[in-house]
C-alpha cells in the first residue's frame, strides 16, 4: 500500500523538490552549528530563523494550493488557520514561562495578571502539556474549517462568494483576538517565550532544530498533498474544479470532497503557524489580517497554481523579495510592489513560475502541435455548433421529409 | 386509484402534471410522460420547448413547482439531489458536451465508472483488472482507444459527444438521458451514434433521446414525443407525429 502511494507520488519534480529541501534542511543547520563564526560558509542564526519562517510560509502556500489549485476553492482566509495553529503553540509557550514572567505567577501568564484575571480561563487548560498543544494545533483549525466548510459547501457557496466569506471569517477572528477580554493577550498577543520542551527558544541549537522540523513538516505536507492529488480523489478534485455540477451528475458528493480537502488544508496551515511562532517569537492578532491571507494567495499565483512545488517556491521567492525590499529605502512601497507583481504575473505568467517552466519543458514543438489541433478543433466545433443552432435546421429537416 | 398505482410502479420513469416556472415564465406546463422499462423514447420540439429543462427536473438540477416525478415505480425524484439521483442509476449526457477537459480521456471514463464514489473509497482507490477492462471496452466502443492519453479538451466537438456517451456507458445507469447527441457530427458519425444508442437500448436500458435531427430520430425508429411550450403536443410514431398538423404548425411558425 504505502510503497505504491510513494512511487505514484514521486514524479521527477517532486523528487527534485524533496532532495533540495532535504539538502537545505541538513546543510544549513550543520553550517550554522559546526562552522566557526568567521567562516565564509557559516550561516548565522538569524538567517536560520528567517529561512525557517519562509519554510513555514511555504507550507501555508502548499495548503492553499491544494484547495485552490486542485479543487478551485479560493480561500482568502487561510491566514486564520495559520494564526490559530500559531496561537495554540503560543499558548503552550506562554505556559512554559511559569514564574519567570514579570509577575512571577506560576499559573497565569503576565497579561492575565495585568488584566486582573483571577484564574486561568478554561480554554487555557491543558496547554501546559506539549502533546495537548500539538493536538490543538491540528484540531482547532481543522474543526473551524470543518464547521465553516460544512455550512458553506452544503449551501453550495462557491467562487467569489466563498472567497468573501473566508475573508469575513478571518476578519471576525481578527476583531475577536484584538479584544482583551477574549483571553489571548489582546492587541499584544503572546510573546516573551522562554523555552520549548525544556530548550531555550533563543538558543542556536533550538533554532536549528526548529528549522529542521519546519523542513520536515514541509516535506511531509508536500508528500501528503502529492499522495492526495495523484490518487483517484485528486482526479475528482480536478473534476470539481473544472465542472462541479457535472461531477455531481456522475454521483459524487461534491461537498464531502470539498470538506475533506478544506479541512486537511486547514490542518496543514495550522502546523505551519505552530512552527512559525517559536521562530519569530510572537503571535498577535495581526496574523489574522485579511491582507495576510491575500498575500499568501499571491505567493501561490506567482509560483504556479496547481503545481504544489510552485506554491512552495512562490512563498519563498516572494518573501525573500519582501525581506530585501522592506529592509531598504523602498520599504514603504512594498505593497505596491506586491500588487504590481501580482498584476504582472497574472498578465505575463498566468501559470506562474513553475507552470510556465513546465510548459516550456514539455517542448515547444509539442505545444505548437497541440495549439494547432485545439484551434482546428474549436473552429470545427464552433462551425458545427452554429450550424446546429440555426433555427432553420429543424424546419429544413421537417420539410425535407 | 389502484389502477394508477400499478401503472406508476411498472414505469421506469413517470412524470405527471409537472410545472416549472422561472420568474413567472412557464417553462414546463402540466407535463406528463411515461417510459416503460427498456423503452427508448425520442423527444423532439422547437427551441425553448423545455426538453433540456425536463432533463434538469429528472436529474434533480431543477425542482418542479408542482407535479410528480417517479423513478422505477418507487422513488420520488423531486425529494433527491443530483448526487442521489445519479447514484440511483440515472445518467445524463448534456446538450453542450461537458467532459473534464484538463484530464485524459481515460481518466474521464475512470471518473464515470459506477464504483464507490465516497471520499475514502476514491482516496485509497487502486487500479483493478476488471475496471481497466471495462474502460478498454468503452474506449473501443467509442473509437477513442488511440486517444486515451490525450486531454479531453483537445477533442473535436463530435468526439466530445462520443466521450460523453462513453462516460454514460462507464456509468452504466438504468436510465440514460441523452441531450442532442449528434449535434456537430458528420452523417456517418450520426449513423454510428444511432446504432450505438440502439445497441445500448437493446441491453435493457431505458433511454430518452432529445434530438432535432429528424434523419437521426427516424433512424432510431422509436416512439416520438413532441414537446412545445413545456407540454406534450403529440406522441406516437415519427410518421404520425410529423404528420400532425399542430406539430407542423409549431415548427414552421404561425
Ligand atoms: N434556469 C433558467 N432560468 C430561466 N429560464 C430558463 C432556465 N432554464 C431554461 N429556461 C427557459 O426555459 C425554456 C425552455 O428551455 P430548454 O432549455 O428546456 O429548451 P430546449 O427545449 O432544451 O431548447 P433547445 O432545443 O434550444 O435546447 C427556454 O425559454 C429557456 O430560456
Ligand atoms: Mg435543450
Amino acid at each position: 500500500m504505502t510503497p505504491h502511494i510513494l512511487t505514484r507520488s514521486l514524479n521527477r519534480s517532486a523528487t527534485v523538490f524533496l532532495l533540495v529541501l532535504a539538502a537545505l534542511g541538513i546543510l544549513l543547520p550543520l553550517s550554522n552549528l559546526l562552522l566557526p563564526d568567521g567562516s565564509f560558509l557559516h550561516v548565522p542564526t538569524y538567517l536560520i530563523s528567517l529561512f525557517g519562517k519562509y519554510v513555514c510560509y511555504a507550507l501555508l502556500a502548499l495548503s492553499i494550493d491544494l484547495i485552490w489549485g486542485y479543487c478551485g476553492i479560493l480561500s482568502l482566509g487561510h491566514g486564520a488557520f495559520f494564526a490559530l495553529g500559531g496561537y495554540a503553540m503560543g499558548m503552550y509557550l506562554m505556559r512554559q514561562i511559569g514564574t519567570r514572567g514579570v509577575y512571577a505567577n506560576p499559573i497565569l501568564p503576565d497579561f492575565m495578571v495585568f488584566l486582573n484575571y483571577k484564574e486561568l480561563p478554561w480554554y487555557w487548560y491543558g496547554f501546559d502539556m506539549f502533546w495537548f498543544a500539538a493536538l490543538m494545533v491540528l484540531i482547532v483549525p481543522g474543526l473551524l474549517a470543518f464547521c465553516f466548510g460544512w455550512l458553506a459547501f452544503r449551501s453550495r457557496v462557491t467562487g467569489v462568494y466563498l472567497s468573501i466569506i473566508t475573508q469575513a471569517m478571518t476578519y471576525a477572528l481578527l476583531l475577536a483576538f484584538f479584544r482583551n477580554d477574549f483571553g489571548f493577550g489582546g492587541n499584544n498577543g503572546l510573546t516573551d517565550f522562554k523555552d520549548i520542551l525544556g530548550f531555550n527558544v533563543q538558543a542556536d541549537g533550538t533554532r536549528a532544530a526548529l528549522f529542521v522540523l519546519s523542513c520536515l513538516a514541509l516535506g511531509i505536507g508536500f508528500l501528503i498533498c502529492r499522495a492526495v492529488v495523484t490518487s483517484k480523489l485528486g482526479k475528482v478534485l480536478i473534476a470539481i474544479r473544472d465542472a462541479e455540477s457535472r461531477t455531481r451528475f456522475l454521483g459524487y458528493r461534491v461537498e464531502s470532497y470539498k470538506l475533506f480537502v478544506f479541512t486537511l488544508s486547514a490542518c496543514m496551515a495550522g502546523v505551519a503557524g505552530a512552527l512559525y511562532v517559536p521562530q519569530v517569537g510572537i503571535i498577535n492578532p495581526g496574523e489574522f489580517a485579511p491582507g495576510n491571507s491575500i498575500e499568501a494567495v499571491i505567493w501561490v499565483a506567482v509560483g504556479g497554481r496547481g503545481t504544489l512545488v510552485g506554491a512552495a517556491l512562490g512563498a519563498i521567492v516572494v518573501n525573500y523579495a519582501k525581506t530585501v525590499f522592506t529592509s531598504g529605502p523602498l520599504a514603504p512601497y512594498w505593497l505596491f510592489m506586491l500588487g504590481a507583481l501580482f498584476v504582472l504575473v497574472t498578465l505575463l505568467l498566468p501559470k506562474g513560475i513553475i507552470g510556465t517552466f513546465n510548459a516550456w519543458w514539455e517542448g515547444r514543438k509539442e505545444k505548437d502541435e497541440a495549439r494547432d489541433r485545439a484551434q482546428r478543433d474549436s473552429a470545427t466545433a464552433a462551425a458545427a455548433e452554429s450550424a446546429a443552432r440555426e433555427d432553420g435546421v429543424i424546419e429544413r429537416t421537417m420539410v425535407k421529409r | 386509484m389502484s389502477l394508477l398505482e400499478t401503472r406508476t410502479t411498472s414505469a421506469m420513469l413517470y412524470l405527471d402534471g409537472v410545472h416549472v416556472s422561472f420568474d413567472g415564465f412557464h417553462a414546463i406546463n402540466n407535463l406528463s410522460l411515461t417510459l416503460e422499462p427498456g423503452e427508448m423514447r425520442a423527444i423532439i420540439g422547437p427551441n425553448g420547448a423545455g426538453k433540456t429543462t425536463m432533463m434538469d427536473i429528472i436529474t434533480g438540477k431543477t425542482k418542479p413547482d408542482k407535479g410528480e416525478v417517479v423513478f422505477d415505480g418507487t422513488t420520488d425524484l423531486t425529494k433527491l439531489d443530483e448526487t442521489q439521483i445519479a447514484t440511483l442509476g440515472i445518467g445524463r449526457k448534456f446538450q453542450k458536451p461537458t467532459v473534464f477537459e484538463s484530464q485524459t480521456i481515460e481518466d474521464n471514463l475512470l471518473l464515470a465508472l459506477n464504483v464507490d464514489h465516497r471520499v475514502r473509497g476514491t482516496l485509497f482507490w487502486r487500479r483493478s483488472e476488471p475496471e481497466s477492462k471495462r474502460i478498454d471496452r468503452v474506449l473501443e466502443i467509442i473509437r477513442l482507444g488511440d486517444a486515451r492519453d490525450r486531454l479531453a479538451g483537445s477533442l473535436s466537438h463530435g468526439q466530445k459527444q462520443w466521450l460523453e456517451i462513453g462516460m454514460l456507458l462507464a456509468q452504466d445507469p438504468k436510465l440514460l438521458l441523452v441531450d442532442e447527441p449528434v449535434a456537430g457530427m458528420t452523417d456517418v458519425e450520426t449513423h454510428q451514434t444511432a446504432e450505438l444508442l440502439k445497441e445500448i437500448n437493446s441491453h435493457d436500458k431505458t433511454v430518452v433521446v432529445v434530438e432535432h435531427d429528424m434523419t437521426f430520430v427516424r433512424e432510431l425508429g422509436v416512439k416520438v414525443t413532441c414537446l412545445h411550450e413545456g407540454t406534450v403536443l403529440a406522441e406516437g410514431t415519427i410518421d404520425d407525429v410529423s404528420a400532425n398538423e399542430r406539430v407542423v404548425e409549431v415548427y414552421l411558425g404561425r
